[in-house]
């Protein structure tokens, strides 16, 4: 079965609005399967609220990001790959928030997400890993991937299609022979771009046509419920800004510059 | 922080530990060798005007090594030195490597003029992988920072910050922690006050701990006999951390297996990127404080 319409997306972070627009968006699309990456938890509000959607979906494919690995073993951190004493200030606060909020049922649900999926479309080898292939919490960005080290990740990875999530801002790459690497974004806060927009990808998987989706959901409802939960006040000010105000150590030159903070 | 405590037992007749090599991700160049137009106090590897132990690297050099790394599959470059803005071609080799792949320069930022700038702003903005410099700065005074750096540099690094944030560069300032509370909060805050004083709204920050070799040795104090890795050290994933597990460094004198080792002749790997891909002994100790510290000299 292989001319089929599916979606692909990563790092819901707690945004359970964002996931009931974009089912919504599935549903009129007309899609077959759909792809999450990985990353339940963080940053948003009400963790417990994001997994009717994630058990009462059909033809969903769940996959385990580092964030869904620390929660579900209930461990110290989000082990997100932060080097940056700030970023990681900020970082423990959403972790910590979404630990004490998400019920043991839904810990131990995340256990059982899919480390990768594999896939074979249009006679191409498509992995779908949440980091990268070699690495969970490994950051993909667009202006750090030159084409050798992709043509490499692809190749050690035995795979010619090849999607990612983690780092939260959408990409892609093609290669003259077809082959493709995509970072799909996340639904959970906007693309450091200034729309208050998230991202997700479509895939064709008869032409292996690639296309990057934006979404509006109700933002402003996310913000003010995260100001009620006493989440902070920087996170708050990206879901109503679409400006990325913390973990932006981690950011490469090129994207920071992008920013405007 | 891990809480061993190595001297319990007597480590210095055990064997070290070993580190496979996993992928080329990293390639360093030590493109103006030990050349330097400063001669810090904190050096690792004792650069400065009169160094050339490793003299600088030809543009054929660079190009050799660039295009191995190409071939290997290499993620980012790095130049660093000495004092990569002192070499004469260094416009040539950041072209060059910007076709390949994202390249981050370490400098002092002493000797770029506003015609460099104007020209590294041009290429942050067109090329198809990211610039990036990091500006050294060890204080947020001029006597904290010129007690190490040098007399009066502390006023001209922070007037190339100054230029290059203008021109549309926004550098990772590198703090060497040597005055032991700028790592902390308030030290880090001070930073980014003096970088908001002088218009730097984006403050890019990294922390690096001090290897006690080269002039560093002199200044404060060697590694103690225990401070060195053996085997069974090494925690489980740590070799992900591990900036050698990804990394090489090459200068005009062969390849060497990171950064910080390039005057221990012993750690020298051979001529050409291919003889390093293999595991290496981290036997130097050195070695501990990327371990402990959990150091890694990428950006």
């Amino acid at each position: 079965m292989s001319d089929m319409k599916v979606l692909i997306f990563g790092g819901i972070y707690n945004n359970y609005l964002a996931l009931e627009a974009l089912l919504e968006a599935a549903e009129k699309e007309g899609v077959d399967q759909i792809y999450f990456l990985g990353d339940v938890g963080g940053f948003g509000p009400h963790p417990d609220k994001v997994f009717p959607y994630l058990r009462d979906t059909k033809n969903i494919f769940l996959m385990q990001g580092n964030y869904d690995h620390s929660i579900g073993n209930r461990l110290e951190d989000c082990a997100c790959g932060y080097t940056d004493p700030r970023d990681n200030y900020f970082a423990q606060i959403s972790y910590d928030y979404t630990l004490e909020n998400t019920s043991d049922e839904n810990k131990d649900f995340l256990k059982s997400f899919a480390p990768e999926f594999r896939r074979d479309w249009a006679g191409k080898r498509i992995l779908m890993a949440h980091g990268s292939p070699r690495r969970v919490n490994e950051f993909l960005w667009e202006s750090t991937s030159p084409v050798g080290f992709l043509d490499y990740i692809l190749k050690a990875s035995d795979s010619d299609v090849l999607f990612v999530t983690h780092t939260g801002i959408p990409w892609m790459r093609e290669f003259r022979d077809g082959r493709k690497v995509v970072n799909v974004g996340a639904i959970g806060r906007p693309a450091n771009n200034g729309k208050t927009t998230v991202d997700y990808v479509i895939v064709n998987t008869n032409t292996l046509d690639i296309t990057l989706h934006e979404l509006a959901y109700d933002h402003v409802r996310l913000a003010s419920e995260m100001a009620a939960e006493g989440l902070p006040e920087p996170f708050v000010q990206t879901i109503l800004t679409g400006w990325w105000t913390t973990c932006l150590e981690v950011l490469p030159a090129r994207e920071r510059a992008r920013g405007i903070h | 922080m891990i809480e061993v405590d190595f001297r319990a037992v007597d480590r210095k007749d055990l064997p070290p530990p070993t580190l496979d090599f996993l992928h080329l991700d990293t390639l360093w160049l030590q493109v103006t060798g030990t050349l330097c137009n400063l001669a810090c106090t904190h050096c690792f590897i004792s650069c400065g005007p009169k160094n050339d132990s490793h003299p600088f690297m030809s543009l054929d050099d660079v190009r050799g090594a660039v295009e191995s790394a190409a071939a290997m599959g290499v993620q980012e470059i790095y130049f660093t030195g000495g004092e990569p803005f002192m070499h004469p071609d260094i416009k040539e080799m950041i072209e060059l490597c910007l076709e390949v792949a994202p390249l981050n320069i370490l400098t002092n930022g002493i000797l770029i003029t506003p015609e460099m700038a104007d020209w590294l702003a041009h290429k942050f903005k067109t090329a198809k992988y990211s610039l990036d410099l990091r500006v050294s700065l060890d204080g947020t005074t001029p006597k904290e920072n010129d007690a190490i750096r040098g007399r009066k540099t502390f006023d001209k690094i922070i007037a190339s910050v100054e230029l290059l944030w203008n021109a549309g560069i926004n550098p990772v300032i590198t703090v060497t922690t040597c005055h032991a509370d700028l790592s902390a909060v308030e030290g880090r805050m001070k930073f980014i006050e003096l970088l908001a004083e002088h218009g730097i709204t984006q403050p890019r920050m990294k922390f690096l701990s001090p290897f006690k070799i080269g002039r560093e040795e002199r200044r404060d104090q060697g590694y103690a006999d225990y401070q060195r890795l053996v085997e069974g050290d090494l925690l489980e994933g740590e070799e992900h951390d591990l900036q050698c597990s990804s990394c090489r460094m090459v200068t005009a004198k062969g390849v060497w297996p990171c950064p910080i080792l390039i005057e221990v002749p012993e750690a020298r790997m051979g001529i050409s990127l291919d003889d390093a891909a293999i595991p290496i002994k981290l036997d130097h100790p050195a070695c501990y404080t990327c371990h402990v510290e959990g150091v890694s000299c990428r950006t």
